[in-house]
């Protein structure tokens, strides 16, 4: 820019002088655009506009272009109009992955939404201790998701001495078939991402139940309100900002969902758990005749833009509902 | 934060509500009302004493339950129960499993496939951990991870630091256009990156050398968090701007107020963005399973997958538990702040 070109300021030039330094018109020169800050501006703020112009801005407008381009690293690209789109919307496998995440995001709700509320509004009421208990159910989403997944993996082993199966079996429960069997696979999946991801919706709902403000509580008792009333009338409504969003971040991120399917089998057994996003990177990173990078960014777009949808509709709808 | 599709973007999308609910008013004035997510944070140090102090009449800090409740026999005892069952329940679910693999990592192959759920039928095996270490190179992974989490942080940092002071403090005539755009990108999600980023890593701009197969494409994309942009600049927005001019009289220049009075204040906000940075490098897969594909620099998480199959199962588990430690470590020892940063959702909504 300017900056490189722009004449030394003035020794002599005092910073309160700068006004009057662009005599007359509103022209700006180099000189008072750095003895103006400018210069000491643009250093600060070269850092952000460099990483986030090379590493978001570019890529996401690049991922625009690509998805109308056939690209393959030693050509270059040419505009094939909506035939990424095309070829993607054509794929068999993409209906599947597109049930599976579908599955996914329903189990993961299943499990995963209504137990932490019940966690966290138990736990409000410890009076010791509390945290203890905190940690205790943050502890899962510390561990690495790799290991943690590995860690299930080898719990999940089908065979009657896998440490499920041994644990069911005191029980006289299973053997059960877990990742191996079709039926199976994504509930197995769901569980061991519902271990792991818990405890910081159960933390985000603690947080939410200590700004509940105590009067209400007050109020309820002096109309004769028993815990359940309670609850039900004062905590739950007072939490609904906080469930709305926790549900869409939910579906959010489950609709992403990456790492499950691909450390725990792979998509399979029989396609049972590919997702969008394991379709996604097969597009575009496992093909040993090279990337169909086109079809991948084609179908990521198409994710975030239901995404988007989704979201806009969903608050929409909510909008009259919430708290704020 | 990271690049992984599979990260959680909850963190991401609350700030993206906050600040859509925050930045409403305008770079403009003043002093905002503590509203936001890193005030309500900072301010939560000084609110417990208060509210113990309040507590004593039991006022204040009540639930659902009141104080008249728990003198209840059938309350006492119910609740009670419940809460043990609870805490037990907790103990099984979220510290069983760790357990286990702590138990695992010690526990000599045989036994593990044969008896899992047995306490050391045969003794102990410390030699799992030592084959871990070193024959499985456990320890050069381990040093890469910490690697690629130290250069995310300093990049995250150096990004987060300036432009947050640029954004909030300098303010620039284009700063608004700038901070929309900054915006903006948190609501795409990283789906969307994965593919043109991986081609920009392979050919970057003015470079004329791909990244592949450098820690500078863990290291550089990393810095590009909207969410600590928006976190350090909202801090810095709280800050009194009285010690700001107060330092500009007595001549303090651009690189002076950022170097010895912004930095200075703003060590709770660096500390949280810190934590996030070095846990979120640590977890992170899909991205440096991408551009890492040379084996010897690769981190624990991408490199933990391939050896699974090679790998004797004890000493596999042994490698799972070491590189469970040093997360666990740093919840154990920033427990609040990791418990605070968590909640901040529920701080913003709520």
């Amino acid at each position: 820019m300017t900056a490189t070109t722009a004449p030394p300021p003035r020794p002599d030039a005092a910073p309160g002088a700068r006004r009057d330094a662009a005599p007359g018109a509103r022209r700006r020169s180099p000189a008072t655009w750095v003895r103006g800050g400018g210069l000491s501006n643009l250093t600060f703020l070269l850092p952000l506009l460099v990483i986030f112009g090379v590493f978001s801005w570019f890529p996401i407008v690049r991922a625009v272009v690509m998805s109308f381009q056939e690209t393959n690293l030693v050509t270059e690209p040419t505009f094939v109009g909506l035939d990424n789109f095309r070829q993607v919307l054509a794929d068999p496998i993409l209906w599947r992955a597109v049930r599976n995440t579908a599955y996914f995001a329903f189990l993961a709700l299943l499990f995963g939404y209504p137990i932490p509320l019940v966690v966290a509004v138990l736990m409000r009421e410890v009076r010791r201790a509390k945290g203890l208990y905190s940690a205790l159910a943050y502890l899962p989403v510390v561990v690495p998701p790799v290991v943690a997944v590995l860690l299930w993996k080898f719990f999940f082993k089908g065979s009657p001495t896998g440490v499920f199966n041994t644990i069911l079996g005191w029980a006289d429960l299973g053997p059960f078939p877990w990742l191996q069997d079709a039926s199976w696979a994504m509930p197995s999946l769901v569980l061991a991402a519902t271990w792991a991801g818990a405890g910081g919706t159960i933390i985000i709902y603690l947080a939410a139940l200590t700004s509940v403000p105590p009067e209400l509580y007050d109020a309820a008792e002096v109309d004769g309100a028993g815990l359940w009333r309670k609850i039900w009338h004062v905590t739950l409504p007072q939490l609904r900002g906080v469930l709305f969003i926790t549900l869409i971040l939910q579906v959010i991120g489950t609709a992403q969902v990456f790492l499950e399917p691909y450390l725990f089998t792979g998509g399979g057994p029989n396609n049972a758990t590919v997702t969008v996003l394991l379709l996604i990177y097969r597009y575009a990173f496992q093909n040993s005749l090279g990337g169909d990078y086109g079809a991948a960014t084609a179908l990521s777009l198409m994710l975030a833009a239901f995404l988007a949808v989704f979201s806009l509709v969903y608050f929409r709808l909510t909008r009259s509902w919430s708290t704020t | 934060m990271t690049l992984s599709p599979t990260d959680n973007p909850s963190e991401v999308v609350v700030v993206a509500d906050a600040a859509a609910a925050g930045v409403g008013p305008g770079p403009g004035e003043p002093s905002r009302p503590a509203g936001g997510a890193v005030p309500a944070g900072a301010s939560e140090r000084a609110r417990p004493r208060a509210r113990r102090r309040a507590a004593r009449d039991d006022s204040e800090d009540r639930a659902a339950l009141s104080g008249a409740d728990w003198a209840r026999p059938s309350i006492r005892w119910g609740m009670g129960t419940t809460h043990v069952l609870l805490l037990g329940t907790l103990v099984v679910v979220g510290l069983g499993p760790v357990v286990l693999l702590a138990k695992y990592a010690v526990t000599p192959t045989q036994d593990i496939l044969r008896t899992p759920m047995a306490v050391f039928p045969h003794g102990i095996a410390w030699d799992n951990l030592d084959r871990a270490w070193n024959d499985v190179q456990i320890s050069r992974y381990f040093l890469n991870t910490i690697w690629l989490a130290l250069g995310s942080w300093l990049a995250q940092i150096v990004v987060a630091a300036t432009g947050g002071y640029a954004l909030s403090v300098l303010r620039p005539a284009y700063g608004k256009a700038v901070q929309a755009l900054v915006l903006s990108t948190m609501f795409v999600p990283a789906v969307v990156l994965l593919v043109p980023l991986y081609l920009t890593i392979l050919d970057p701009p003015l470079l004329g050398r791909s990244l592949v197969n450098s820690f500078w494409a863990v290291w550089l994309p990393a810095g590009a968090s909207a969410f600590n942009v928006v976190l350090v600049q909202r801090f810095f927005d709280s800050l009194p701007r009285e010690v700001f001019e107060a330092a500009r009289v007595d001549g303090a220049g651009p690189y002076r107020l950022f170097w010895s009075i912004v930095l200075p204040m703003s060590k709770p906000i660096l500390g949280v963005v810190s934590v996030f940075a070095v846990i979120a490098a640590w977890k992170d897969f899909l991205w440096p399973l991408l551009v890492l594909k040379d084996p010897t620099i690769q981190p624990l998480s991408v490199r933990l997958p391939s050896i699974d199959a090679s790998t004797d199962l004890g000493v596999f588990l042994a490698a799972l538990a070491i590189s469970t430690v040093i997360p666990v470590a740093l919840f154990l020892v920033f427990q609040r702040l990791f418990l605070q940063g968590a909640g901040l959702g529920g701080a913003v909504k709520g």
